[in-house]
């Protein structure tokens, strides 16, 4: 209704200015002409305040000269890697837990303890056991996605309507198959809850991660920034974190979750 | 009998145990239609789950085929209000789980599906997804989903419940049609007196708190019957005040009292 409603004012007023995605990009071409207007004031040196075009000019040369490739492609696998053990292994925990009991009321509640602690914390810990390296990274990436995962499989295997159960048993499914087929599927949409809340957990760990020790990755390109007083190289980077959190979510998480949603009947 | 339930008492423990069915002592012959009539809370839902073999009772006995029920089995499916229809399959994804179940290979689970899906209408809407249909296309899909088992009984928990009169009504006639061309056993649960009496052979009126037998009526109006039809209304003037006289929940001193009836 309100969608229609939208579409007949536009169409009467026919101004371009009543566009959501004009509006929005009308926005942000204010704020770079404001920061550029801000940054020719003059007011702050170069190296605490820098100018839209220097970053622009930074973001080019770091992919031209592939740096910034490289560090996308290092902090890529690693995400990947991370999510991946995450995906699985809290899928396959949430599933226990939310089905049996006991496990429940023991594993369940130090999971739910554990959820309490930024995954961050993990690294000194992390580091001790495995050392300077990729390992240690990746345990860090894990631990922050794996809980968040777990906890909302279990959530959504509790909370299944118990009909598709009864049904299932009814219509002959037993043990694996009843998980696999039944239990699994109804509780799908929270799991991809889970999932997307866990890669942005997962980024975020990943990103504390590499910048507390040289990583390559894009945690180190920021510090490097940091460390040459190079404050284009500081804001680009943190631009193209933004870049690929906002692309991951918007292109695979959110139209996932939406279709899942409408086809379980959950609605918008 | 086909399914046979011997002096079967359901009690629900807790804080305040609930007596959801008190000495229910009933036989269903097989190709029988038998409506199971009540008001909510009268432990229909509850029968059919001790048939279906998803709920034991406290005492006595639930037998089908002189076996005592020992669990759920596909040789009686149930039909639920909700249709419980998975979502993650489409309409013959959904018809045809439960031959996957049971072991049937790809072609033949798919071929006996499609005769079913035929049956009740729905061929075309094979890669339909759940959420895309209708109340009355899903319970259809449900009833192809259970009769693609070819069970020997049917359980049906008010199936029709939620649907609008139009739909409902086609769904009587359709569900007649079926019954009479795969002699299955059926017990049908409703709190709808002229659903009952269109569909039934055999009415069983059941009172809640706890759930007891009241009264049984047989019905031999011809078929098939629909839901305006003079002789039904007739009847359900009869049953109904039976059930009204049942539906009270006023100690017994003070049962039968004008006025006191719900």
């Amino acid at each position: 209704m309100i969608d229609i409603t939208a579409a007949a004012t536009e169409t009467r007023r026919g101004s371009l200015l009543d566009r959501p995605v004009v509006r929005t990009l009308a926005f942000f071409l204010l704020l770079v002409a404001a920061w550029e207007a801000l940054f020719r004031l003059g007011l702050w040196p170069p190296y605490l305040f820098p100018s839209p075009s220097g970053v622009g000019r930074t973001l080019a040369r770091g992919f031209e000269n592939r740096t910034f490739i490289v560090g996308i492609a290092v902090s890529m696998r690693r995400l990947l890697i991370g999510f991946a053990v995450s995906a699985l292994a809290g899928t396959l925990l949430g599933l226990a837990l939310g089905r049996a009991r006991l496990l429940d009321q023991t594993l369940g509640s130090l999971v739910l303890g554990l959820q309490a602690l930024p995954s961050i914390c993990w690294l000194p810990l992390a580091l001790l056991w495995f050392g300077l390296g990729e390992q240690a990274i990746l345990f860090v990436v894990v631990m922050g996605a794996l809980l968040a995962i777990t906890l909302s499989t279990q959530a959504g295997v509790k909370n299944t309507d118990p009909v598709y159960l009864r049904a299932a048993l009814n219509l002959g499914a037993r043990s694996w198959r009843l998980y696999l087929l039944v239990v699994l599927p109804a509780a799908l949409p929270a799991i991809i809850s889970g999932m997307k809340l866990g890669w942005s957990f997962a980024w975020r760990s990943l990103m504390a991660a590499e910048l507390l020790y040289v990583s390559l990755g894009l945690g180190q390109l920021l510090m490097m920034g940091r460390e040459l007083n190079d404050m284009n190289q500081v804001v680009a980077v943190m631009l193209v974190i933004i870049a690929i959190g906002l692309v991951v979510d918007r292109l695979v998480f959110t139209p996932l979750e939406t279709r899942v949603r409408a086809r379980w009947g959950l609605g918008e | 009998m086909k399914v046979e339930l011997r002096g079967v008492t359901k009690r629900f423990g807790g804080k305040n145990p609930v007596v959801a069915l008190e000495s229910i002592d009933l036989g269903v012959g097989a190709g029988d239609f038998v409506c199971l009539l009540g008001p909510s809370g009268c432990g229909k839902t509850t029968l059919l789950n001790l048939v279906a073999g998803l709920d034991r009772p406290t005492s006595g006995q639930v037998l089908v085929d002189g076996q005592p029920v020992q669990g759920p089995g596909t040789d009686r499916v149930m039909i639920f209000q909700t249709a419980a229809l998975f979502p993650w399959l489409d309409v013959l994804g959904n018809v045809e789980f439960g031959l996957r179940m049971t072991g049937s290979a790809r072609p033949d689970r798919q071929e006996i599906s499609r005769g079913y899906l035929r049956m009740v209408h729905l061929l075309d809407f094979e890669q339909t997804f759940v959420h895309q249909l209708s109340g009355g296309m899903k319970q259809r899909v449900a009833l192809a989903r259970a009769l693609a088992l070819d069970p020997d009984v049917l359980l049906m928990d008010e199936p029709f419940g939620a649907l609008d009169a139009q739909a409902r009504d086609l769904l009587h006639d359709e569900l007649q049609n079926i019954w009479s061309a795969t002699a299955k056993t059926v017990l049908f649960v409703t709190h709808n007196v002229r659903e009952a009496i269109v569909l039934g052979d055999r009415v069983v009126v059941l009172s809640p708190r706890p759930g007891r037998i009241k009264q049984e009526f047989a019905i031999d109006l011809p078929r098939p019957r629909q839901i305006e039809n003079y002789a039904v209304v007739d009847l359900s003037r009869e049953i109904l005040n039976v059930l009204k006289d049942g539906a009270q929940v006023t100690p017994p001193a003070e049962a039968g009292r004008p006025g006191a009836a719900r």
